[in-house]
Parts: structure tokens; C-alpha cells; sequence
């Protein structure tokens, strides 16, 4: 795979559009299909395709192990926190419309911070998921 | 003409489960399953969830397979000729369908408009979601704020089996160094 | 023949189900079982979407100019399901994994021989 020249160029031109339609498909949701975990699943793909083509080395080097487990910590701390938020401003667990100065304003801020925490930790494993497969085989042949 | 489409679509689909179920070569039979997930996502558009299909294409016949390829470099080989014919499962599996298909027979029409699945509580969140959340998308306004806590519930979930593939399968330093048998 | 037509979405899933369960119950390679489980789990999104469906309708993305929409509620519990169950799938693989390490092998009555012949004790790794 390192050695093939269009797969590599094929590669470099794609792997950007791809982490700009995970981002697009993010935030998104709310007007069109897509949301917070189909655009963690296309993030992750993009980095999976650079491992597939330049090596598991490489794609560690640029996303470390320890980097996709925070990730797949943050993004539950993240929808946690916004539910805590709205009980510390005086509504229920996890109501957004008291997050905002008018309800539906409230409504946009918590659709997006919990969307975006759903984005982190499907991103965050599903990329775990394939160095844990991938990095396994390597080990048992050495 | 939707549903001609819906159907054809179908069909295709119980032909790769029989493709599946002879094949013994497993990496055929993953490749099997990367197009059945497929043939799905494309069904489900035609169907008009469009949110259930990108889903459906990107964790389905996207990780999905990436994840049985992974594990079937690590477990190889193909699957060994069955000792028996499997008489005793087919028949039980055409008795359990045909009491499904009788079952079926009480449910109401493809596409009727006067089915209670539409009459209950989703003329409310139609008309009302948009305007309540300002978001126009009605499956994004439910999950993420009607229904808040079972997402809440889902995102656990997938980081329960990320934090679970760890356990099982993570290497501890001290064993890298031994010599494998 | 209109009997047919209306109801052959849902005929097509029981297919589906019973196909994945007898795949699960009559082959006797782990790995496979696992595909017919996924199998299985993915016909019943059918069951759930399909009913939701109204031909002339479209997506439930509310929008100027449109009146009917597909029904909102099961899109979003297939959503949860579908990652559940890929979630499911990868745990239920590192499983797999392991058992072979252990094992050598992922053939069922192979890995019931192992164990009558080694008796109750636990495999080295």
C-alpha cells in the first residue's frame, strides 16, 4: 500500500473532504440528515483510509491511542456537563431551555453542545475499535 | 412505482442472506454482508428516512465491515463443513415464519395514512417540534431534545463497548516480551 | 394479489429474521454467528420503518411547500438501535478474537471437544 503512487495521491486529495463533510454533516443536523453520530463514524473513516494507505505507525503518530481514548471519555463528560448545566440554572437534568436567553435560543445551544459530545465518542471508538483490531495482529506475528 | 422499487430492493436482500447462509468462504460471506448493509441504506432511502439511511451506510456497511475484516484477519480461515444437515433448524426457521406471516396478516397496509402509527402523538411533533426547538430537522429536535436522556443512554452504551474492546483486547506491557508459543 | 402487494415489506423482514436466526442456530463457526445475529438485528429496522412510510410523502425535514411527512418517531429508536448494535458487534468480535487466541480455533464443536478432553480447567491465556 505505501509503495502505490495513486493510491497515495488518491488518498491526499481525498482524506481533507472527507474531515470537512464530517464537519459539515455535524453541525448540519439540524437542517438535513446527518447529526452527531454519522459524523463521528465519517471522521473516523477518514482516518482509518490514511492508516489503510500509510501504515498504523503513521495514523498513531497523528492520532494517538491515548488522544481516541479521551475522546470517547470527553464526549460523555460533555453531554453529562450539559444536562448539569441546566439543572445549575435552575431547570431539570438536561433541559435546554433555560440554557439561553429565550427558550428556542436555549433549545439551539443544547442541540448543538449534545450533538457535538455524540460526535466526540462515536468518533473516539470507532477509531479505538480499529486500532485495537488492527495493532492485535501485528503484535501475535512478532 | 415506490413500492415496486421497495420490494425489488427486498428481494435482493433475502438473496444475499441465502448467499450468507451457504457460503463457507468467510470472507465472502463478509463481503456478503458489506452489500446486504448496503442494499438496506438504499432501501431506507426509498422508504424516505433519510437520517436512519446515512446511519445505516456509514455504520453498517461502514465500520461494521471494517470491524468483521479486522477480526477475520485474526481469526482466518473459513468455516469447516457442517457434521449434520441442518433439516431440524429449517424447519423450525419455515414454522417460526410462517406464524410471523400469519401474524403479519393483522397489520395494516404499506403506506395507509390511517394506520395508528400516525395518529397518535406525531401530527404533535410535527407541528410543534420546529417551532418549539427552531430546528427544522424533526429526528434530530426528537433525539436530541425530546428524547434527550436516551441518547444520553446510547452515547454510554457505545463508550461501554469501546472501554470493553479495551479490556479484551489491549496488551500489557510486561507481555510484549515474552515469545509467543 | 393486493394482499401481496400491501404486506410483502413485512414478509421480507420475517425472511430476513428467520434467515439470520437459522444462520445463528445452524452453523457452527463463531464468526458466522456473529453475522447472522447482526443480520437479524438489522431486519427488524426494516420492521420498524417500514409502517412509517406514506407514498407521496418525504423526509420528516419540516420545509416550505411540503404536507406530508414520513413518521419522525421510529427513525430516531432505529438510530439508537443501529449503533447499538455495531457496538454489540465489536465486543462480541474481541470475543471472538480471544477464543481463537485461546482455543486455536472458532469451529463450535471443536472448542466443546477442547474443553470435555482438557476438563474444567482454565485455557493458558
Amino acid at each position: 500500500m505505501r509503495s502505490d503512487l495513486v493510491l497515495r495521491v488518491i488518498a491526499k486529495l481525498l482524506i481533507p473532504f472527507l474531515l470537512m463533510f464530517a464537519l459539515y454533516v455535524q453541525f448540519h443536523g439540524d437542517y438535513g440528515p446527518g447529526g452527531g453520530f454519522q459524523a463521528g463514524v465519517i471522521a473516523a473513516a477518514a482516518i482509518v483510509f490514511y492508516a489503510l494507505i500509510y501504515g498504523l505507525a503513521a495514523a498513531r503518530r497523528l492520532l494517538s491511542d491515548r488522544l481516541a481514548e479521551a475522546l470517547l471519555a470527553a464526549g460523555v463528560a460533555l453531554y453529562a456537563a450539559v444536562g448539569l448545566a441546566g439543572l445549575a440554572l435552575g431547570g431539570n437534568y438536561l433541559d435546554y431551555f433555560v440554557l439561553g436567553g429565550d427558550p428556542v435560543s436555549g433549545q439551539h445551544r443544547g442541540i448543538f453542545w449534545v450533538e457535538a459530545g455524540v460526535g466526540l465518542t462515536v468518533a473516539g471508538a470507532m477509531l479505538k475499535l480499529f486500532y485495537l483490531f488492527a495493532a492485535r495482529g501485528r503484535e501475535v506475528e512478532r | 412505482m415506490e413500492a415496486l422499487i421497495v420490494n425489488v430492493l427486498l428481494a435482493a436482500m433475502v438473496l444475499a442472506i441465502v448467499g450468507i447462509a451457504g457460503q463457507r468462504n468467510l470472507f465472502a460471506a463478509v463481503v456478503l454482508a458489506s452489500a446486504y448493509s448496503f442494499l438496506m441504506a438504499t432501501v431506507l432511502v426509498a422508504l424516505d428516512a433519510v437520517d436512519v439511511a446515512m446511519t445505516e451506510a456509514a455504520v453498517g456497511a461502514g465500520v461494521s465491515t471494517v470491524l468483521l475484516l479486522g477480526a477475520l484477519h485474526l481469526v482466518g480461515g473459513a468455516e469447516a463443513k457442517p457434521l449434520h444437515r441442518p433439516w431440524l433448524p429449517l424447519a423450525l426457521a419455515a414454522g417460526v415464519g410462517t406464524v410471523l406471516v400469519y401474524g403479519t396478516l393483522g397489520l395494516p397496509a404499506f403506506s395507509d395514512p390511517e394506520a395508528p402509527i400516525h395518529t397518535h402523538v406525531v401530527p404533535r411533533y410535527l407541528e410543534e417540534g420546529p417551532r418549539e426547538t427552531g430546528v427544522p430537522n424533526v429526528v434530530t429536535a426528537v433525539l436530541a431534545s425530546y428524547r434527550g436522556y436516551d441518547t444520553l443512554g446510547e452515547t454510554i452504551v457505545v463508550f461501554t463497548a469501546g472501554a470493553g474492546v479495551v479490556a479484551l483486547l489491549r496488551r500489557r506491557r510486561r507481555e510484549e516480551k515474552e515469545p509467543r508459543r | 394479489m393486493n394482499a401481496i402487494a400491501s404486506h410483502f415489506s413485512y414478509w421480507a423482514t420475517i425472511a430476513l429474521l428467520v434467515g439470520g436466526i437459522f444462520i445463528v442456530v445452524a452453523r457452527g463457526n463463531l464468526f458466522k454467528k456473529l453475522i447472522g445475529l447482526s443480520i437479524a438485528q438489522s431486519s427488524v429496522y426494516l420492521l420498524y420503518i417500514a409502517p412509517g412510510k406514506l407514498i407521496g410523502g418525504t423526509a420528516p425535514i419540516v420545509a416550505e411547500g411540503y404536507a406530508t411527512y414520513a413518521n419522525p418517531l421510529p427513525h430516531v429508536l432505529i438510530l439508537t438501535a443501529i449503533v447499538v448494535g455495531v457496538a454489540t458487534l465489536a465486543l462480541g468480535l474481541a470475543i471472538v478474537v480471544r477464543i481463537r487466541e485461546a482455543y486455536g480455533t472458532v469451529e463450535e464443536d471443536e472448542i466443546l471437544e477442547l474443553d470435555r478432553a482438557e476438563g474444567p480447567e482454565r485455557p493458558r491465556r
